[in-house]
């Protein structure tokens, strides 16, 4: 029978796995289980719930950092930083709908799955703004890494390598993030009905002008017509969206120049503050746009330009994000997923596709992440030895035998 | 400092060696003589010195994966060489080990200006990368200080960092992909043109390892179109602790400069008088202040900055009008260290990161300690970031003096741990800092690192000797003490 460990405190986080690695016992690592569906299905024996580990150590909004418990709710974290007008850079967003929740997920959640919303064109991921955690490993031991400032390379910068590693190589208690000034203002410049070529035109020029474009996406016609936004739903063409923050003056500056930059490409429209804060919420979560319940979705990771081209591979919905970089894209459940059409179109130009949320039938006959190179495979699987001998912490999450 | 024991087996060898590396990298590829080997004796942190056993300088994938394969089964160590910049000595060879330098890896392979990056091989300078994508109005961001002479495979090794980092992020922020070869001479690729690499982020660990994972023979960086306008600004300050003031106040306020940096009188004084920058030399405490961005934008972040500093007791202030003005700011900052170099004969430049409120404590007892020690300090500063360079001046003909120079040195990055900072921000641990990793660390939190490094390099033969103060055999390290039934956690709550 499955019984939950919900250590308290550090040292019995400490004691839990300890004792699991003793004892040859597999654990499920659980935030608060917002994006469970979201790796290869395991069956392990316990679930080690991380989220009574919750609350902030350290706020220095003069130093740019925040310390806290990993199991803090990201929405207790965005409350308190907008009390100094702060935010988390990379935008973290809330796959809870995704999955059929609503909950927006903990930190440690968010850096397990290293998950980055639109601005990571311009900040980067959440990987980039991980500074330092303390956990344990499984081996049972604590251990610490990183630090508790914005600049430091004493030692392996361990936090990016436990970001994105969904909790197969420790249990995280304590995180240290890096946190920004947020914008004052923030504008949406749309440009509707462009062919995918001429769309990602407009992504690459906004993005390679000067203007420090914070946000790139295209929505083909069909997602457009999904939007919460009345000028993007009722537009009845696709729409790319460039987002600029910064101050008024400099933003209205900006979305002139922007402009300017798209004459001739199609109609152009403007989004201020409200509509434009829902677009990119309804971007950065996904679930609007990728409706049907019964759909697998597929995230993909490929060079910007090329974004387009895989999506097109399956002939399933899709829409895109960081200048074309990021493809959510929703395939027939039938046969692989379109896992083969997708990793078929990666090959050629680099790249991987997760396959984020399915049935576990599916998720356990296709890899749910791209196989690696076998050097690389190879690798892979004495780093997690490294931290996680016997296995004991989420094991196969990512790669079945990892 | 103490180093691995030489193997006296592989020195014995050494003509063998020599010539079976000449069989992998024919022509002039091997460097064995010593008057030869000698230009590779030290690298930026010259107090310390120690020619190779041999210098190997392939210039193909195919040949590094070769030397290494056959170093791996020959049990021979390697230091892999860039520039030989490294204040930290991560590049200091072993009287055992060959160099194997990386500096005919020069070529830039390709621009992709659509997907924004750069694909270049390790041994093309940082400056380098932004001159090849100059033409059309781009650059790379990370600029050390060192960007003429320092190679990109140095600042992926070293996780560089420079003036604008504060803004634009370190190398590992704009690093998308590196090609890897292995100590067993396996090449595999991480990340690539694409946003975030796949799987484990072995790249990101690998960004930072100071040559220790693996051979770094290609990488893909970021590259990014340059701001429409740049201006400088000097801040003057009665006090160091009124320009610390005036940093946080900005930030405080939601500005994130291009750059911030601080110096202090020494500093300041030292840089004057080399590069005639104009700086004010009645301030204890000058901030260099860059905003870029469109016109209008920085036209007015310039006014709120101007006035913040007023408030917070600046004594002066200049704004640059033009780009050979505000050349000339930065020309005293980026000239600090050879500044401070003409006015001493030796200095000794150290790298700690603090959070910056603790600033005015910290050179409290830095100039407390520089008394005790009888050695003057010059203090340059990336300010926004709480980076400290403290340079330390000494004379290293007169006895004893580099030994005190390193004592206060260590006594400064133990200060700056106990202050919540780190032992280093951007200049690596190397041999340098190694033994002072217990001091943030303790025996778990390294063996985990070092069991990561057992994962690349089980052997132990790529750089060893570096970062680590004590080296454990991995067989050692892997082991678990596991005693059955005996842990038990009554008071963990269950459901
Ligand atoms: C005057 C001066 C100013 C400086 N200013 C700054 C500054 O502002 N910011 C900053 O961060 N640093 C600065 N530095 C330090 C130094 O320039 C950087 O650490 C730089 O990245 C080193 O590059 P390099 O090519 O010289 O590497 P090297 O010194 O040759 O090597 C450094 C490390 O990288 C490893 N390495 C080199 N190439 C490879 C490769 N291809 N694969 C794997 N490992 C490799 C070496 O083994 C070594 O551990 C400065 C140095 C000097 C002398």
């Amino acid at each position: 029978m499955s019984t939950t460990l919900r250590p308290e405190t550090p040292a019995q986080l400490r004691e839990a796995v300890a004792w699991a690695a003793a004892e040859d016992v597999q654990l499920e690592l659980r935030g608060r289980g917002t994006k469970r569906g979201f790796g290869r299905p395991m069956q392990t024996e316990h679930v080690l719930d991380l989220s009574a580990l919750a609350g902030i150590d350290a706020y220095e909004p003069e130093e740019l950092v925040l310390t806290c418990a990993a199991g803090t709710p990201i929405a207790e974290i965005e409350t308190l930083l907008a009390g100094k007008r702060q935010l988390l850079g990379f935008e973290p967003p809330d796959l809870g709908p995704l999955y059929g929740g609503a909950d927006g997920g903990t930190i440690g959640g968010v850096l397990a799955a290293n998950l980055a919303g639109p601005r990571r064109v311009k900040l980067g991921a959440a990987r980039d703004h991980f500074l330092g955690f303390s956990g344990v490993s499984g081996r049972g031991e604590a251990f610490k890494a990183g630090g508790r400032v914005v600049k430091n390379v004493t030692g392996y910068d361990l936090a990016k390598l436990v970001a994105g590693s969904f909790g197969t190589l420790a249990a995280v208690d304590m995180v240290t993030v890096k946190v920004l000034p947020a914008p004052d203002k923030t504008r949406t410049v749309l440009v509707f009905d462009l062919d995918d070529a001429a769309a990602i035109a407009v992504l690459v020029d906004a993005l390679n002008s000067p203007y420090e474009v914070s946000g790139a996406a295209y929505l083909p016609t069909a997602a457009a017509g999904r939007s919460g936004v009345e000028y993007v739903r009722k537009a009845g063409v696709s729409v790319a969206a460039v987002r600029v923050e910064g101050t008024a003056v400099s933003v209205a500056g900006r979305c002139a120049a922007l402009r300017t930059l798209f004459a001739g490409r199609g109609p152009v429209e403007e989004l201020h503050s409200m509509n434009s804060a829902k677009l990119w919420r309804e971007i950065r979560d996904v679930a609007v746009f990728l409706p049907d319940r019964e759909k697998a979705i597929w995230r993909v990771s490929a060079p910007p330009c090329e974004g387009p081209r895989v999506a097109r591979a399956t002939g399933g919905d899709w829409f895109c994000d960081w200048g074309g970089g990021l493809v959510w894209l929703a395939t027939a459940v039938a046969g692989d997923g379109g896992a083969a059409a997708i990793r078929g179109a990666l090959a050629a130009v680099g790249g991987h596709a997760t396959l984020v949320r399915a049935a576990d039938p599916l998720r356990a006959a296709v890899p749910v992440f791209e196989p690696q190179a076998p050097a690389l495979a190879a690798l892979s699987k004495r780093v997690k030895e490294s931290f996680d001998p016997r296995r004991i912490l989420n094991p196969g999450r990512m790669y079945a035998g990892v | 400092m103490k180093m691995p024991t030489p193997d006296q087996t592989v020195l014995a060898r050494r003509a063998e060696i020599a010539a079976a590396l000449r069989e992998i990298v024919p022509g002039e590829g091997v460097i064995d003589a010593a008057e030869e080997l000698r230009a590779y004796e030290s690298d930026g942190l010259t107090a310390y010195r120690q020619p190779p056993m041999l210098v190997c300088l392939p210039s193909t994938v195919a040949q590094v994966s070769a030397v290494l394969k056959y170093c791996r089964k020959n049990g021979i160590k390697v230091v892999p060489r860039g520039a030989g910049t490294s204040l930290s000595g991560g590049a200091l060879p072993l009287a055992d080990g060959i160099v194997l330098g990386m500096a005919k890896f020069n070529k830039v392979i390709e621009i992709d200006w659509a997907n924004r990056c750069a694909v270049v091989q390790p041994g093309v300078t940082n400056l380098g990368i932004s001159d090849a994508v100059a033409a059309r109005g781009f650059y790379y961001a990370p600029d050390p200080s060192s960007q003429i002479a320092c190679t990109i495979g140095g600042n992926v090794a070293e996780n560089s960092g420079g003036v604008h980092c504060l803004k634009y992020g370190l190398t590992t922020n704009n690093v998308l992909g590196v090609e890897l070869v292995l100590m067993d001479g396996e090449i595999v690729r991480l990340g690539g043109k694409h946003m975030d690499a796949g799987g484990y982020d072995l790249l990101g660990v690998v960004v930072g390892s100071e040559g220790l994972l693996g051979v770094v023979t290609e990488v893909t960086v970021r590259i990014l179109k340059s701001p429409e306008t740049a201006r400088a600004m000097l801040l003057g300050f009665p006090t160091s602790e009124t320009g610390g003031d005036c940093v946080g106040a900005i930030i405080a306020a939601g500005i994130i400069p291009g750059g911030m940096e601080m110096m202090d009188r020494p500093a300041i004084h030292a840089a004057e008088a080399f590069v005639h920058a104009g700086y004010p030399l009645d301030v204890e405490a000058l901030l260099i202040v860059e905003l870029d961005g469109p016109q209008a934008e920085v036209d007015d972040l310039i006014a709120r900055v101007e006035a913040i500093a007023r408030a917070r007791g600046a004594i002066y202030a200049r704004t640059s009008t033009n780009e050979d003005e505000r050349q000339t700011f930065w020309a005293g900052r980026k000239a600090a260290f050879p500044a401070v170099g003409r006015i001493s004969p030796d200095y000794y430049c150290m790298d700690g990161t603090i959070p910056r409120k603790r600033l005015p404590e910290v050179l409290a007892r830095m100039a407390e300690m520089s008394k005790r020690y009888g050695l003057r300090v010059a203090n340059v500063f990336h300010a926004g970031d709480g980076n400290l360079h403290p340079l330390i001046l000494y004379d290293a003909n007169q006895p004893g003096e580099l030994e005190r120079a390193e004592a206060f040195g260590a006594d400064i990055l133990r200060l700056c741990v106990e202050v919540g900072g780190v032992l280093t921000g951007e200049h690596g641990v190397g041999v340098e800092k190694r033994d002072l990793m217990g001091t943030m660390f303790n025996e778990n939190d390294l063996n985990q690192q070092q069991r990561l490094k057992c994962a690349f390099d089980p052997e132990g033969l790529l750089n060893p000797g570096k970062v680590f103060p004590v080296l454990h055999r991995c067989a050692e390290l892997g082991r678990m003490h596991v005693h059955r039934g005996a842990v038990r956690f009554p008071d963990l709550p269950r459901f």
